[in-house]
């Protein structure tokens, strides 16, 4: 990362044979229960089994009818069924009715549940408690890491961020271990290893011992991914919560993107169907302006509309046979490219639609106002707004929480008057979602005169025994601060701007906030890849108050493991975004090395606050 | 050397026997071999002997005595012999001793007369009592036999899996057999008897006389029968001195024999070693020893004393008071070295390296000879080979000393074989050592493995020797020197006599970080011997904190599992704790351990909100946590069908949230009973849903149905703001069409929100004429926006609706829209009506470009 000299990136390694592992061991799981049976789905594996395995590979193992795991009794008459769920209670309970209705009717079948990326004690407790323990056989498809793209792998585990941050468990901190051996084993080994935030020290130290455990070395392999960067998300609560204006982020805040493709509905796609669009570095179009600040994808995409047009108008002066070498060769890649052209242009004028409506440019400017900390009242008189006018439920939230996270806290006047005017417009019962705000830290109230900040990261200093730092943990949330103000400063995650911030050429990362901020994660991870370690950042690791580590292998020669070393493995515990990840694919254009995103899910700030949201049972 | 070949007793033509001893015998015996009942477990196993068993009379002083010595003859233990009469002792593969007893129990100690655990081979042979008792080794592990008072056989295959078997009787048997064998064919075991000149196979079903082949009609009456180690052959021996030797299942004769000695010998054993076509039977008198083969001659040796002998698979031990001696057939190798008068390969090179030594020139010339037949490398491998089948180091030496001269004539000899011997041979000597007393040949010592021989060392505790040998043999740390230093330790924690602190001490000083070793096991051992401290005391040394939790639990120091699965990191096993806790520990006590294990109680807590939601309340009143029971009763409240229900749910989380000194929280929750009392009279009263809208929904529904009283009323009952109440209003009053009441409340008094939003709101509802009645009463600062807005978004939207859906029209629209995007805060100065106008001034040669462009090759929305 030292180089001054600007190297090309390496390319990042194939991850397909993640997907290879996991629909062969699939397939293995399935063929366990010979014979002709019914697949029961949970809703949200569909997706991700869909980039694994299509319905023909499922029926090639005589999967007969597929059904999703709902709240309904399954009309399924097959003698075989196979559930293919993640490890849920809620889930199991479903299981258990099924199984004991059956019996009731006096009926006998076999059951199998898969559970997916692991089984948990609980549910088999669950299982046990329900009476149908015996009657059912379980599996686990350790389907940790889905690839959504050449540089992405998602674990699909959107739970994650509420059940860690918010209520504690400790579950999927192993899964995330495994996950990691995974990786390590297939593209390591990682020779160095940073890291902030308790659950990605646990994860750390949780891989570590597997790892020792399983005394498999990889010594002896070129390692394909040299360094590994572990975040936990609430040490970066500010950069989720901000409106994307990258193109992929602004696709994913109005269309969600899902498992890597997005449903594009007749708004853009000007007919009446909707289509389902695979958006991966395989688009080409998209792939040229995925990370580009939206104000420069117009440009981008009037040139090659231009392009386009030249080329079918080539065809005019063209005898037959150039004719016939046109249509068979080039003809068809040009109605892809102008399939898609429609579709992304489709996409953003039903975004600026959207966005227009909303008085995007009001909400846009009271955010900078925000991250900069001037014109506090009137962005607060503005949220109040935004409240009255029942605006959209999800963006005040995120307002509320914003203005709360970068003045830690809200005042004691605002903190009641905006909670108030929130339940009068969208009911009493997000009391709870409020509650739950508090909690993890994102709605707080400032208490007077308190700088508790200094002696809790004291005590936490002092409790680096393992044991102890998990009982801590627990209350870590208690109290919390989040000092953005004082830790933007010390990073400078405003530029200081003289004159325009061109966003056609950006210079820093900023530009994915439109030039008005640096996501705060993406700097930390910038600046401790720089100094390898976190000398020098004392202060900011203080203010985070998080446990950071960095850890070395020994007797690794400068320059030793060639492009491995230039490649990082960025992991996100609790979720990362597109933003983000457009940030730190500039840096490492930037940098000559690549970035390898790992997260638990594609995350924004709409899917953090439904996270937090108490729904009503 | 001449003398080599001395003890070489020929059989017919080629085999050649020869008798040696291993050991003389250190056990001081005083009693005869034939008043004791004595077991020896093959490969070189230790010996038992029960003595005075025979005497009836039970006098105290007098009693029988047990006693095991290793195979030269060292005690290794004794026990006085207090249960019942035995019958039979004999040895399993794992060198356990079996002690048959006449009641058909059958105890079995370990080899330091440790009792390990009895069964019983039933009740049949408990009533009838057991005759004679035949412990076998199949592949199915070791079994036991045994023929009752009723002349009946019961037999298991394995003593660890017991099933018991009864054999079919034999017809007419009226005495017990003469003899009998237990046999193996086709993993089927059977057994084989003899009464008078009639032979019997007893299958699992069935009784069927059988007859050899071959077998002279005046042999006579069967006396004495023998099979092979590897269950393959069978001898027979008739009351007329006469030998058959064939095949196990009777089916092929080998040879046969004339002893001419009419009475029955004690003992008769097969002695042939593997893949020999030699095969002799050794039989056993009071004083003659015979080995009868394929020849008519015979080897005949005197007896001194009285022997027993020992089968093995090459060979036969024969033990008595003061020697032990081997017996075995002259391998083809050293065979073909020592013979006297030998010119094979490997007699030359030995030759040739003797007179090396003597610096003789005779040593090229033996030399020459082997090369020139180009018979070096065979001569090599013969001398290695041979080294093999020596007993005497001496003889190992010279043999081997020969092959290393032989290999260094010889290009790209593999080492492999030589080094290999090397190494055997070092551990072989070392284990032939007297002290240690396993009389190990070479052959059987491949075949029982280096893996085995270890595990036998382990019991009988010479684990310095064994891990010397794992060392020496590098053999890798998992299966070598950590499981015997396992096993040290297993074996440490029941050393009674030293303090908990000094045997875990110990024992971490030992094992240290050894790979693969597991501290929880050794833990698990020092637990099963009563050692609770000491066993807590090593589980420390786990590294694996998943390891402690199920032995901590065993051991009930739940708490301690509690905070090991805990720092595991493992969630499940956490669970395990916590369940395990729940049903050991009251209720109160439960939940006291969770409050001190945050991660514990909030695992407990998620399963409790999904599986048993009255566990979490109760959790909370334990903990007087009044915020989260508020909570608790506000989700509750959901689930309650009727309104008294969630009203009363409700009023419960009032009083928490008093409790918990969260006022807010309570008067948010008054004013939710408060809106719902409201919303149920308002639903009877209008006969139109209202439960479950929000203040601002109900009101604004209120207002859309026209009931504006009801509104101001709930407007002041709820201290609604100001602001909030004309946006509501102002957007009801649009929806509903009720542009009047909107003209009438705009004039009621000064708008808290001014008067752009009305006309907003106006042009929203595509009502122009309405908002351009506002636009006038906007501040002068909002004023053009108000203006544009009235008057120019219809232009633009009209714009939009006349494209064709163009390329460059659309992106132009997008390109002055995107402004907004683009702005830093310093940037964002352009504003709302500088948007437009820059959108208008690009939409103009657009528009142009237009219609330069009339004929698209193609419409961006597939029409072609």
């Amino acid at each position: 990362m030292a180089s001054t000299a600007r190297r090309d990136a390496p390319e990042p390694p194939d991850f397909g044979i993640l997907k290879r592992l996991a629909r062969d061991q699939l397939i293995y799981l399935l063929e366990q229960l010979p014979g002709r049976k019914d697949l029961f789905i949970e809703p949200d594996l569909m997706s991700p089994l869909d980039r694994i395995a299509n319905v023909s590979v499922l029926k090639q193992h005589e999967v007969d009818k597929l059904y999703r795991v709902e709240n309904r009794p399954a009309p399924s008459s097959s003698d075989q069924l196979c559930f293919l769920v993640r490890p849920r209670v809620r889930t199991m309970r479903y299981i258990a009715d099924v199984v004991n209705a059956d019996k009731m009717s006096g009926r006998s079948r076999k059951y199998k549940i898969i559970f997916s990326p692991q089984k948990f004690y609980a549910c088999e407790m669950v299982l046990e408690e329900e009476g149908v323990f015996g009657d059912v056989t379980c599996d686990e498809w350790s389907f940790y890491l889905l690839p959504l793209d050449e540089d992405i792998i998602s674990m699909e585990l959107p739970e994650f961020f509420r059940d860690y941050f918010l209520e504690g468990d400790h579950r999927w901190i192993n899964s995330v271990a495994r996950a990691l051996q995974l990786l390590n084993s297939l593209y390591g080994p990682f020779s160095r290893a940073y890291g902030i935030g308790r659950c990605a020290k646990m994860s750390y130290e949780l891989w570590r011992d597997l790892e020792e455990e399983s005394e498999s070395d990889g010594q002896g392999r070129k390692p394909e991914i040299g360094n590994i960067f572990l975040m936990d998300r609430d040490m970066d609560y500010v950069t989720a919560l901000c409106s994307q204006v990258v193109y992929e982020g602004l696709v994913d805040d109005t269309f969600r993107i899902k498992c890597g493709s997005v449903d594009f509905g007749p708004e853009v796609t000007s007919s009446d169907k909707s289509i389902k669009v695979l958006l991966n570095a395989q688009d080409k179009i998209f792939s040229q302006i995925r990370n580009e600040h939206f104000s420069s994808v117009f440009g981008f995409l009037s040139q090659k509309s231009r392009n386009l047009q030249a080329q079918y108008d080539r065809r005019q002066g063209m005898d037959i046979k150039q004719m016939k070498n046109f249509v068979s060769q080039e003809l068809k890649g040009l109605k892809q490219e102008h399939r898609l052209l429609s579709l992304h242009i489709g996409a953003c004028e039903s975004i600026m639609k959207k966005k227009t409506k909303q008085d995007f440019q009001e909400m846009i400017k009271v955010e900078h106002a925000l991250l900069e900390g001037f014109d506090i009242r009137e962005s607060a008189s503005f949220i109040e707004e935004h409240i009255d006018r029942q605006v959209s439920p999800i963006e005040s939230l995120r307002l509320m929480c914003l203005l709360s996270i970068t003045e830690n806290g809200l005042i004691p006047k605002d903190y009641r008057s905006l909670k108030t005017q929130y339940l009068q417009s969208y009911g009493p019962e997000h009391l709870l979602t409020f509650h739950n705000l508090k909690h993890i830290g994102l709605l707080t109230e400032q208490t007077a005169g308190e700088t508790l900040t200094a002696v809790e990261s004291r005590v936490s200093k002092l409790v680096t025994d393992r044991a102890a730092g998990k009982i801590t943990d627990a209350f870590n949330s208690l109290a919390k601060k989040s000092n953005f103000r004082a830790i933007s400063k010390k990073l400078s995650l405003i530029p200081r701007v003289d004159g325009e911030y061109n966003l056609k050429m950006p210079r820093d990362m900023a530009y994915v906030f439109s030039g008005a901020y640096t996501p705060l994660s993406c700097k930390i991870i910038e600046q401790v890849l720089e100094r390898r370690g976190w000398q020098g950042l004392e202060e900011v690791v203080r203010l985070l108050n998080g446990s950071e580590f960095a850890m070395a292998d020994g007797g690794l020669e400068e320059g030793a493991g060639g492009d491995a070393q230039r490649v990082v493995l960025a992991v996100f515990l609790g979720g990362c975004t597109f933003s983000e990840i457009a940030a730190l694919r500039f840096l490492g254009k930037e940098r000559g090395c690549r970035f390898i995103f790992l997260t638990t899910a594609i995350t924004s700030s709409a899917r953090m606050m439904e996270a937090m949201a108490e729904a009503k049972a | 050397m001449d003398c080599y070949t001395a003890n070489w007793n020929p059989l017919g033509e080629e085999a050649f026997y020869r008798k040696f001893e291993l050991y003389t015998m250190e056990w001081g015996l005083k009693e005869d071999l034939r008043d004791c009942l004595v077991a020896a477990a093959p490969y070189g196993g230790p010996i038992a002997l029960l003595k005075n068993n025979a005497k009836k009379e039970k006098s105290p002083s007098t009693r029988p005595l047990l006693e095991i010595y290793s195979a030269s003859g060292l005690l290794l233990a004794s026990i006085p012999w207090k249960s019942g009469q035995l019958v039979q002792l004999g040895w399993t593969a794992s060198e356990d001793l079996l002690c048959i007893q006449e009641d058909g129990t059958v105890l079995i100690y370990n080899l330091f007369c440790e009792f390990k655990r009895h069964f019983s081979m039933g009740n049949e042979v408990l009533q009838n009592h057991v005759l004679e008792a035949k412990v076998f080794h199949t592949e199915y592990g070791t079994g036991v036999a045994i023929l009752t008072g009723a002349h009946r056989f019961s037999l298991t295959t394995n003593i660890d899996d017991l099933k018991l078997r009864r054999m079919p009787e034999v017809p007419g048997l009226q005495k017990p057999p003469s003899c009998w064998a237990v046999l193996t064919q086709d993993r089927v075991t059977i057994v084989l008897l003899a009464v008078g000149q009639d032979l019997y196979l007893l299958d699992n079903t069935s009784c069927s006389v059988v007859t050899p082949p071959g077998m002279s009609p005046s042999a006579g009456a069967y006396l004495q029968m023998a099979v092979s180690f590897n269950y393959r052959c069978l001898a027979l021996f008739t009351d007329t001195g006469y030998i058959w030797m064939g095949l196990a299942t009777l089916k092929d004769k080998f040879c046969e024999f004339n002893s001419t000695i009419r009475s029955p010998p004690k003992q008769m054993v097969w002695c042939s070693r593997p893949r020999s076509r030699q095969r002799a039977v050794v039989l056993a008198w009071e004083r003659q020893l015979m080995v009868a083969g394929n020849s008519t001659e015979c080897i005949r040796f005197v007896l001194d004393e009285d022997s027993y002998l020992v089968p093995e698979p090459d060979g036969v031990r024969i033990l008595s008071r003061t020697s032990h001696e081997f017996l075995h057939e002259i391998p083809e190798a050293s065979q073909e070295i020592f013979k006297i008068a030998s010119m094979a390969p490997g007699a030359l090179l030995l030759e040739a390296q003797k007179e090396y030594e003597k610096e003789s020139q005779k040593a090229d010339e033996y030399l020459r000879e082997i090369k020139d037949q180009k018979l070096l490398p065979e001569a090599v491998s013969q001398c290695i080979e041979a080294a093999g089948y020596e007993h005497e180091p001496e003889t190992q030496k010279s043999l081997l000393r020969a092959a290393s001269f032989g290999k260094c004539f010889i290009d790209k000899f593999p080492p492999e074989s030589f080094v290999r011997m090397c190494q055997d041979l070092r551990v072989l000597n070392s284990i032939r050592d007297y002290q240690i007393g396993i009389p190990l040949t070479f052959t059987q010592y491949k075949r029982l493995t280096i893996e085995v021989l270890l595990d036998r060392l382990v019991l009988r505790r010479l684990y310095p020797l064994a891990i010397r040998i794992c060392e020496y043999l590098r053999l890798p740390e998992i299966q070598g020197v950590s499981r015997i230093l396992a096993h040290w330790a297993c074996y440490k924690v029941q050393q009674k006599d030293k303090s908990d602190e000094e045997v875990a001490y110990a024992i971490n000083q030992k094992l240290g970080d050894t790979p693969g070793i597991s501290y929880s096991e050794i833990a698990a051992r020092a637990y099963d011997c009563g050692r609770t401290e000491l066993a807590i005391k090593l589980l420390e040394y786990e590294p694996r904190s998943g390891e402690q939790v199920p032995l901590l639990l065993k051991m009930k120091r739940s708490k301690l599992a509690l905070s090991k699965a805990i720092e595991s990191g493992d969630t499940d096993l956490v669970y395990t704790v916590v369940l395990h806790l729940k049903n050991e520990l009251n209720r109160g006590t439960f939940f006291m351990t969770l409050q001190n294990q945050p991660v514990a109680l909030s695992l407990y807590r998620q399963f409790c909100k999904h599986q048993e939601r009255e566990t979490l309340k109760d959790l909370y009143n334990q903990d007087d946590n009044h915020q989260e029971l508020g909570n608790f009763h506000v989700h509750s409240s959901y689930s309650e069908k009727r309104i008294e229900g969630r009203v009363g749910a409700l009023q419960n989380a009032v009083d928490e949230y008093y409790k918990a000194k969260n006022e807010f929280a309570a008067k948010a929750t008054e004013d939710q009973i408060k809106l719902l009392r409201l919303q149920r009279h308002l639903q009877e009263d209008f006969d139109k849903p209202y439960l479950d809208l929000s203040l601002h929904n109900t009101v604004s529904t209120l207002i859309q149905d026209g009931h504006h009283k009801k509104a101001e009323q709930l407007y002041r009952e709820f201290k609604i703001p100001d602001k909030r109440y004309w946006w509501l209003k102002i957007s009801a009053l649009a929806t509903r069409g009720d542009w009047e009441e909107m003209e009438k409340f705009s004039k009621s008094k000064k708008s808290p929100i001014g008067y752009l939003p009305f006309v907003e709101i106006a042009v929203k509802h595509h009502n122009r004429y309405e908002a351009k009645k506002y636009a006038p009463r906007v501040t002068p600062e909002q004023r053009v926006k108000a203006f544009i807005l009235v008057g120019y978004v219809g232009c633009l939207s009209l714009e939009r609706q006349g494209g064709t859906g163009e390329l460059e029209i659309r992106l132009g629209l997008m390109a002055a829209g995107g402004s907004w995007c683009s702005s830093t805060p310093r940037a964002v100065g352009l504003g709302y009506s500088g948007r437009i106008r820059e959108a208008l001034i690009l939409l103009l040669p657009l528009g142009a470009a237009r219609g330069a462009t009339q004929t698209p090759l193609f419409s961006p929305h597939g029409g072609k």
